[in-house]
């Protein structure tokens, strides 16, 4: 499998009046082409940074990131990008919040109605075209998201916790659909969560993250079957690997209780 | 089921994020207006202040009939409605380009708003004499006053109102590579209209006492000039008269702003 996205000695510090944050120190993973690799990690470890940076939101201070072996410097069409908060555009309605990426990608008028019509139906939103997104769920304002994020064709999807606002029975709606778009339409995907469960479902790898300054502590790859359905969250086999992530961050939120009972 | 609806509904009138029907609104505030009418008119009929201070119902109302009739009325608002018109126009036109640049660029920001923010700290009326001044006691003055009265809280508004745009709203447009000034025309400024908007109605509320302010000082015609002519003679039912129209008419701009904001931002709320 080739590889898509090569992070390697990534590092990112900011700097404000109130100190600096080293944020990334020494960040190396690569994202294979076609593959689905969820980032865990404890909150405020970094993990929203570095998908600021794949993205092109963000530079960063040393270190390569490469997509397809060009450095990333810039945002580009390239990377989809899902946000947590919906980011939908309130004045457009559901059709129009598509079209819009469309266009921006330079597609025609009519190309654009089109694809987007196309890709409301790939998320099940087919008879929300004119709904704004104040008549939304937020379950049904994310797949527009993930439909408009989709929609204009990146090598990659970039997503930083897009199911984190949802109530659960949602979220798990939410997860059964983007593992359906995926092993249909197969695409290359970074999912940042911090639910385990969510990690392990979706993922080929996931990639569980330090505390602050954030380095990748360990991989565990997902050796689950697909299709994936919600009755293997029950397995065995589930249910070790989750208790193989979740081991891998609770020695990490241990270290920083003991790190900060040790600095009271 | 139902019951129990009602009787929340009920509760919750005056429950904080209450909620309450346009019906039920307009009759609370329709029954204010109302008692203090009644009020006011039982003070004047059973003497208990002197009419000079204050005129009964009546008479106000007899004093606007006779300056309708005169037409009289009519030129005091028509020349204070040119001069608020123009003045908020102006002030407006201008303080939106402005509040939109330092609100989207830093450098404009560090660049214009501490002055904007130093001279909006200067108290309006002190810039009466100046502008007299500046412009004799003619409309200019009064079109100066309001502009310097409304301008530089606009500036302010505005500059917060396109500053609140959500960050994520920038970085869609930049994940989609839309050039800057793309991103300013079709992000930016739809997503901070409605609070422009409304930026514009509260301002247009100062831009009224502004008005008024520059015409009890200085002037030859308004209704501000009205009453101050009307001191003069102890025409208090006049004052009076003119006062209510001046709250009928910033009360009915409010809400008519109000309401065509309602219709065009109605994506806002369909629910
Ligand atoms: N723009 C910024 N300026 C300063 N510090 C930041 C900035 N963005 C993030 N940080 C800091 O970097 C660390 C990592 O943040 P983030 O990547 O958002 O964590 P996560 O997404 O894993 O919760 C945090 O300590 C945060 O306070
Ligand atoms: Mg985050």
């Amino acid at each position: 499998m080739s590889d898509k996205l090569v992070i390697s000695g990534l590092s990112k510090t900011f700097s404000s009046e109130r100190g600096t944050t080293v944020a990334l120190n020494d960040f190396n993973l690569s994202v294979g082409d076609n593959e689905f690799v969820a980032l865990v990690g404890t909150s405020g470890c970094g993990k929203s940074t570095l998908l600021s940076i794949a993205a092109g939101l963000e530079s960063h201070d040393d270190g390569r990131i490469t997509i397809d072996g060009e450095d990333i410097v810039s945002p580009g069409l390239d990377r989809g990008v899902v946000f947590q908060s919906y980011t939908l555009l309130p004045w457009l309605n559901t059709l129009q919040n598509v079209e819009f990426a469309l266009l921006g990608a330079g597609k025609s008028k009519s190309e654009a109605r089109d694809i987007a019509q196309s890709h409301l139906e790939l998320v099940g939103l087919q008879g929300f075209e004119k709904a704004f997104p104040s008549e939304l769920s937020g379950g049904m304002k994310q797949r527009v998201a993930i439909a408009r994020a989709l929609s204009y064709r990146p090598k990659m999807l970039l997503m930083d916790e897009p199911f984190g606002a949802l109530d659960a029975l949602t979220r798990h709606h939410m997860q059964e659909l983007l593992t359906g778009i995926w092993e249909k339409h197969r695409l290359t995907v970074l999912f940042i969560t911090h639910d385990v469960e969510e990690a392990v479902y979706l993922s080929d790898r996931v990639a569980v993250m330090t505390n602050r300054p954030g380095r990748i502590k360990t991989i565990v790859p997902i050796t689950l079957s697909r299709p994936r359905h919600y009755d293997m969250v029950s397995t065995q086999e589930f249910q070790h690997l989750q208790r193989k992530v979740l081991d891998a961050i609770r020695s990490e939120s241990l270290a920083a209780a003991s790190l900060a009972s040790a600095l009271a | 089921m139902p019951q129990q609806n009602k009787r929340s509904g009920t509760n919750r009138r005056f429950a904080l994020g209450g909620k309450i029907s346009t019906a039920e609104y307009l009759g609370i505030s329709a029954s204010v207006f109302a008692v203090l009418t009644i009020l006011w008119y039982l003070t004047t009929y059973f003497g208990l202040v002197r009419p000079l201070f204050l005129p009964s119902p009546a008479k106000v109302i007899s004093r606007l009939a006779e300056l309708w009739a005169s037409g009289q009325l009519f030129i005091d608002l028509g020349i204070s409605i040119y001069r608020i018109t123009f003045g908020f126009l102006v002030s407006t036109v201008i303080a939106l380009p402005i509040g939109i640049l330092i609100g989207s660029y830093r450098g404009w920001e560090a660049a214009i708003e501490p002055f904007v923010d130093f001279i909006r700290y200067m108290p309006v009326v002190a810039f009466v004499p100046l502008t007299i001044l500046w412009s004799g006691t003619g409309d200019a003055q009064k079109l100066l006053i309001i502009f310097i009265g409304t301008f530089f809280q606009q500036v302010l508004l505005v500059m917060d109102n396109v500053k609140s745009v959500p960050k994520d709203f920038l970085n869609l447009g930049r994940t989609l590579q839309m050039p800057e000034l793309r991103i300013l025309q079709r992000i930016v400024l739809p997503s901070a209209l409605p609070a422009i908007w409304d930026s514009m109605r509260i301002s247009l509320g100062w831009a009224w006492t502004w008005l008024v302010v520059a015409e009890l000082v200085a002037a030859t015609s308004g209704l501000g000039y009205r009453i101050t002519t009307a001191q003069r003679f102890f025409q208090t039912d006049l004052i009076f008269g003119y006062l209510l129209i001046l709250g009928v008419l910033g009360l009915t701009t409010d809400q008519a702003m109000k309401y065509a904001g309602r219709k065009l931002f109605r994506y806002l709320n369909v629910r």
